[in-house]
């Protein structure tokens, strides 16, 4: 069966009544079938008008979960989401940004999604609606491990919401492959930035992402940040291997262990860089 | 919400449409399997290589993850319908073909509808916007330069680049002749066109890299699976279960009997109806695996005790090969100066976009194969034996080929199919998954290479001692070549007074290894080339003077003793080197003195030398050439074009030998009931050996053609409807055909030479004459290294060719590029680890991003055994890229690589192991 409900509220009566396979852009759903037929049962949520679209509210911007890479990398947002709207432009290839969905890609929840980290690192939240209603939860909440998320088999991800309160700030997000193109990250870093009126950090937000199970938050890291001024900095000499201690990467036919906690510790001095640059300009 | 049996609206190509199919199938089965749209490619099923794009609502998107359903009420664009349904599609067919953007097609159609989109909605395109256009796309032929020049010049033609004509056809860049069908969608490949009752196999492989199995209740299986009309294992071999490319070394079987010795080796097969058969899982299929301990890697095989992966070969040695001249131990003593090094490389994956495919029938009792291959007549043998009928009662039918690069010289899908339509009668078909694909075809074999290379104070090589292991897998395939092969060629393209030379294939239970681009000689290259250059930094010489001083000339034998006589451009291809180098050095010296980040640029060079054809053996081809009676002239050219452009190649020759225009001939493509055999196309011999009978037909049939019009050596012919015309200065005779009597094959006149290149066998020390002609070059490599993350970006690649004669130069650049692409995937991303990777996300070759401009300049020193003085080149432009760019990492950073791919991490060990940036 394939069922291609027009509203959140049938979608959500057909997972709870059906209990079909949920498919967005598919990216995801396609590639893990390898050469399996596809699955009996699906609900595409393509047509679902709740989960489309950006919008600017008062305290949050919110993205609707159907919103696909290629929507979000084009959209009029502030600096803030900068790094978001990087990662959306590095997601696979134009192929799959205009196929790929935010929702998907954290639903997913591989440790190697490019979505994550920007949204860690924007104190993003989602929004999440079943039979019994709806719930919000942080994005660290949500993710919660290697394909694990906080989300019951009945409900669905409506939106991604990001606070408006760090959206001045500057952000970058630098990702790391074998390749240029269509290449899995071998780590990912997110940064957001705020100036304070000394001209110093006023509020640091870091987030690194296929360096453990889930992507994670640079907490010892963001906190030592806040008052400093990293102008001149060598990107090495910004990040101690004690931050990026808590990380736990593997290894695989990508990279090893150690050269992925090499690599986040240097890609995230850069990104600091990066970011500080764009949150003065 | 929409039920499954329902049509759904869609506009496809322009036209408004209804369409019944199952809403959750991919789109890219419903458009090829129910509506016939073939134009779309699927070269992985998972999002991996873009051929399946598609434009719905405007935007590329890959068909293979969108399901059906999905596109309701939508416009979906195809390959197909570009030209009316886009405004640039028409201006990018065109340029594509004009810059022989398309090699064997198969990425073209994803590249075209990603370019169409891109252009359409871009008012001024750019070289970066194209590159993130098409980044989506994978090609593994071209290396992409000449798809972005066609998608800029289709956004602002220049003018026809084609225009050089001097008045030569050999020598004139012509687009392929073949090559309308693989811009507009229509060019037909393994899994295309089959006929409508076509059963689908599916082979049940091992998940196990070494096993002994029981099969179950088969019968009772197939019948608890309505569709399926056949379960196949070895008992249905009506001939020999066993296959080989080499004869002699044949040990491959179609089924396993009992024990499988590598993963992915087939045990059975299920044949039914396609939907019934693709809806299988395979998991269920009754069969019990024992797992047993298994020898991967060269370590494990060559252990002392460890099990014998062949019965009859004793230490798991397939087959060694020898090289050996002068006093290696003398040679060394005498060295001012010796290094040593040991290097190893990984398996590589082939990686063309079009997985295995194809189709038998049964016509009576003759069985015709329509599917990929390299080799029609070597399969049509091999064939025979599995079904244990005569040669003559098998015709293979090569398809267009969408990438063979080595790995289609051996069976894949044929002998499945053949069992199969043999035993049903009815047409059967395979196509291999992508998994499938890279689990089980062949590999480049991973070499552990150790040399020492001395020289003297004032830069002269001494001797070479050279020892290396390749990792065959669990069958022989073309182990034995590479075995062979790589011991004639260590010495590099250089003249090395002492030698020795010692190759081992050793068998183990990974996939089996065979012919990639070079069989061999790239990895041997990589040990060689980079020891060249540790030896002339120690002697305090320029590496590309020290290479020019050493360059084998016509007169210095090679380590096989070997005199060449004409035709070793080797001097010329390095010193035409010579003004890039001084730049490219000074530049990235400069950019290093000055740089104050960790980014640093180096420039490194690597010569290259092969020998064109079989070593040592007899390698014919057989060119027929007709006129017919309506004044037409047909070629017969059995040379299977992968790509490569044998189709338009050898049509020049035969046109320039027979003196007439190309528009006067009819191409007869490779088919074993219509074309001689022109031999496989592999070892860079079509060009050479084929092109070399092309011409010897053209020149006979020119000479027959003459004496009917009684006309001197010099007249002129043109072929006329009915008539050819003879002109010999103010004398004119026409011929009238009509009237005149055909041959067996409908001929009026016509004329078969066959052309064997003239080698000699090599002695017990392996001197003699392998090959008749070699091909030679060198590579200039500038590369970027980010040294604190290991990450290395190659900015250009400057490439000279010896290539004799260049027959067509737009076709060879494009080999030159495609192979520098190979040889960058090689050097700095691709190793395939059985068992792991089995897909194009996790095996990654590099994409459009990764290539830099390439510049070719060929060198022509013509060979006097090649059509018109022409050498093959399809190999060598692939082997120098590697060690060129590991030159370039050392002149960059001081780091020796010595194990391929240098990949992020791997660097960044080696250069925090030298201390210097940690
Ligand atoms: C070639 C290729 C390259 C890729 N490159 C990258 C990359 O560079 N970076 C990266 O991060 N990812 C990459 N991906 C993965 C993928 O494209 C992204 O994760 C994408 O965002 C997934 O979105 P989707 O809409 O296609 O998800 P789908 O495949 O439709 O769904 C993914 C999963 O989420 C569930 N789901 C989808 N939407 C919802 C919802 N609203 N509520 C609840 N569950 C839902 C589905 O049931 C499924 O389990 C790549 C994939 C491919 C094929
Ligand atoms: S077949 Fe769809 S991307 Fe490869
Ligand atoms: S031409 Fe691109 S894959 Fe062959």
């Amino acid at each position: 069966m394939f069922w291609q409900p027009t509203s959140l509220q049938e979608a959500v009566r057909l997972l709870a009544d059906e209990g079909g396979i949920l498919v967005a852009g598919g990216t995801d759903v396609f590639p893990a079938l390898v050469d399996r037929p596809s699955p009996a049962g699906l609900i595409d949520l393509t047509r679902c008008a709740e989960l489309k679209g950006i919008a600017i509210g008062a305290d949050a911007i919110r993205i609707g979960a159907g919103s696909r890479w290629s929507e979000i990398a084009r959209a009029s947002l502030p600096r803030g989401l900068a790094a978001l709207q990087a990662a959306a432009r590095e997601v696979g290839s134009v192929q799959i940004q205009n196929s790929g969905t935010i929702g998907g890609n954290l639903c997913n929840a591989s440790p190697a999604a490019d979505g994550v980290p920007p949204l860690l690192a924007l104190d993003a939240a989602i929004e999440l609606v079943g039979p019994h209603g709806l719930r919000r939860l942080r994005v660290g909440d949500f993710v919660l491990g290697n394909r694990r998320t906080a989300r019951a088999a009945d409900e669905i991800l409506s939106a991604v919401l990001i606070p408006r309160r760090l959206e001045a700030g500057g952000s970058a997000f630098l990702k790391l492959g074998a390749r240029r193109y269509m290449v899995i990250s071998i780590v990912m870093v997110a940064v957001t930035l705020v100036p304070g009126p000394d001209g110093r950090i006023a509020d640091a937000r870091v987030a690194v992402g296929a360096a453990s199970a889930a992507a994670q938050r640079l907490g010892g890291l963001e906190a030592r940040l806040i008052g400093t001024d990293p102008v001149g900095s060598a990107p090495a000499d910004l990040v101690s291997a004690a931050d990026v201690a808590g990380l736990s990467p593997i290894d695989d036919v990508r990279a090893s262990a150690a050269y992925r906690l090499d690599a986040a510790r240097e890609l995230v001095g850069r990104a600091i860089l990066q970011a500080w640059e764009a949150a003065r300009a | 919400m929409l039920d499954q049996p329902a049509a759904f609206a869609l506009t496809l190509n322009g036209e408004p449409c209804r369409i019944a199919a199952d809403p959750g199938a991919r789109l890219s089965a419903v458009l090829r399997d129910q509506i016939g749209c073939e134009g779309t490619k699927i070269g992985c099923n998972a999002g991996d290589c873009g051929a399946c794009t598609v434009l719905v609502d405007g935007e590329p998107v890959c068909a293979c993850l969108t399901a059906f359903g999905q596109v309701a009420g939508r416009a979906v664009v195809t390959v197909e319908g570009i030209e009316a349904g886009t405004r640039s599609g028409a201006a990018l067919k065109a340029a594509m073909l004009a810059r022989g953007a398309a090699q064997c097609g198969i990425c073209t159609p994803g590249m075209l509808v990603s370019a169409a989109a891109y252009l359409d909605r871009t008012p001024v395109p750019d070289e970066a916007g194209v590159r993130d256009a098409l980044g989506g796309v994978l090609c593994r032929c071209t290396g992409y330069g000449k798809i972005v020049e066609a998608v800029l010049d289709a956004a602002a033609p220049k003018g026809a680049e084609a225009a050089a004509f001097d008045g030569g056809i050999v020598g004139r860049r012509v687009p392929r002749l073949d090559g309308v069908p693989k811009v507009d969608g229509t060019e037909r490949y393994g899994a295309d066109g089959w006929p409508a009752e076509t059963l689908l196999l599916r082979a049940v492989r091992s998940p196990h890299h070494r096993a002994r199995f029981t099969l179950g209740d088969l019968e009772g299986w197939r019948a608890a699976h309505p569709g399926v009309v056949a379960v196949l294992t070895t008992a249905d071999v009506p001939g020999r279960n066993l296959y080989g490319v080499i004869p002699a070394f044949a040990d491959q079987p179609v089924f396993a009997t009992g024990e499988v010795r590598f993963r992915g080796e087939a045990v059975a097969a299920v044949v039914g109806d396609r939907a019934a058969v693709e809806a299988l899982d395979l998991a269920g299929f009754p069969v019990a695996w024992e797992p047993l301990d298994a020898l991967i890697g060269l370590d494990a095989a060559l252990a002392d005790g460890a099990a014998l992966v062949q019965a009859n070969r004793p230490g798991n040695v397939l087959v060694r090969g020898r090289v050996a001249k002068g006093d290696v131990a003398a040679g060394l003593a005498a060295a001012d100066r010796t290094v040593s090094g040991q290097f190893a490389t990984g398996f590589v994956e082939h990686a063309y976009i079009e997985p295995e495919a194809g189709f038998a029938r049964r016509v009576g009792d003759r069985i015709e194969i329509a599917a990929c291959t390299q080799a029609p007549y070597m399969d049509r043998d091999d064939v025979a034996l599995v079904l244990g009928i005569a040669p003559e009662q098998v015709r293979i039918i090569p398809t267009a080929v969408g990438g063979g690069f080595g790995s289609k010289l051996d069976l894949s899908v044929q002998p499945f199919i053949a069992v199969a339509a043999w035993r049903l009668g009815r047409p059967v078909g395979m196509v291999y998954s992508r998994p499938e694909s890279i689990m089980t075809t062949t590999k480049r074999h991973p070499g552990r290479l150790a040399m020492t290379v001395g020289a003297t104070r004032d830069g002269r090589l001494t001797a070479i001692d050279f020892s290396g292991d390749f990792d065959t897998g669990a069958y022989a395939s073309w182990g034995p070549t590479v075995a062979n092969r790589v011991p004639v060629h260590a010495s590099g393209p250089y003249f090395v007074p002492d030698y020795r030379a010692e190759a081992r294939a050793i068998l183990t239970h990974s996939v089996p290894a065979g012919a990639f681009r070079g069989f061999g000689v790239p990895q041997m290259a990589v040990a060689q080339e980079q020891l060249f250059d540790e030896l002339a930094l120690g002697l305090g010489l320029d590496p590309l003077e020290f290479r020019i001083l050493n360059a084998l000339t016509a007169e210095t034998p090679t380590a096989t003793g070997q005199v060449l006589g004409a035709g070793a451009g080797m001097r010329a291809c390095l010193e035409a080197l010579r003004p890039h180098w001084a730049r490219a050095r000074a530049a990235a010296e400069t950019f290093n003195a000055t740089a104050s980040g960790s980014l640093r640029r180096g420039a490194g060079v690597a010569g290259m030398w092969y020998g064109c054809g079989n070593t040592s053996m007899s390698n014919p081809s057989t060119i027929r050439i007709g006129l017919k009676p309506d004044g037409r002239i047909a070629l017969h050219q059995g040379a299977v074009d992968i790509g490569q452009g044998s189709n338009t190649v050898i049509a020049q020759i035969a046109a320039e030998a027979l003196g007439v225009d190309l528009a006067a001939l009819d191409l007869v493509s490779a088919d074993t009931d219509l074309t001689p055999d022109c031999g496989k196309t592999s070892a860079s011999r079509q060009t050479f050996v084929t092109g070399r009978a092309a011409e010897l037909a053209g020149r006979a049939l020119r000479a027959a053609i003459l004496r009917l019009a009684n006309a001197g050596p010099d007249a002129a012919i043109v072929c006329g409807p009915g008539r050819v015309i003879v002109a010999e200065g103010e004398a004119r005779r026409e011929i009238d055909l009509a009237g005149l009597a055909v041959d067996r094959h409908g001929y009026v006149l016509a004329a078969e030479e066959t052309f064997d290149p003239p080698t000699s066998p090599l002695d017990a020390n392996g001197q003699g004459d392998p090959y008749a002609v070699y091909g030679f070059g060198a590579h200039l490599a500038e590369i970027e290294i980010d040294t604190a993350l290991g990450t290395v970006r190659v900015l250009h690649v400057t490439a000279a060719h010896d290539v004799g004669r260049a027959v067509n130069p737009l076709l060879i650049e494009g080999q030159v590029e495609g192979g520098v692409a190979q040889g960058i995937g090689l050097a700095l991303m691709e190793e395939f680890i059985p068992g792991r990777g089995e897909n194009l996300h996790d095996y990654l070759i590099p994409t459009v991003g990764d290539v830099p401009p390439v510049t070719t300049i060929l060198i022509e020193d013509g060979a006097p055994a090649g059509p018109f003085g022409a050498k093959g080149v399809g190999e060598q432009a692939l082997i120098p890229t590697a060690p060129a760019i590991l030159n370039a990492i050392h002149h960059a950073t001081g780091l020796r690589v010595t194990r391929v791919p240098a990949t992020p991490d791997r660097i960044r060990a080696g250069l925090v192991g030298l201390g210097g940036q940690a």
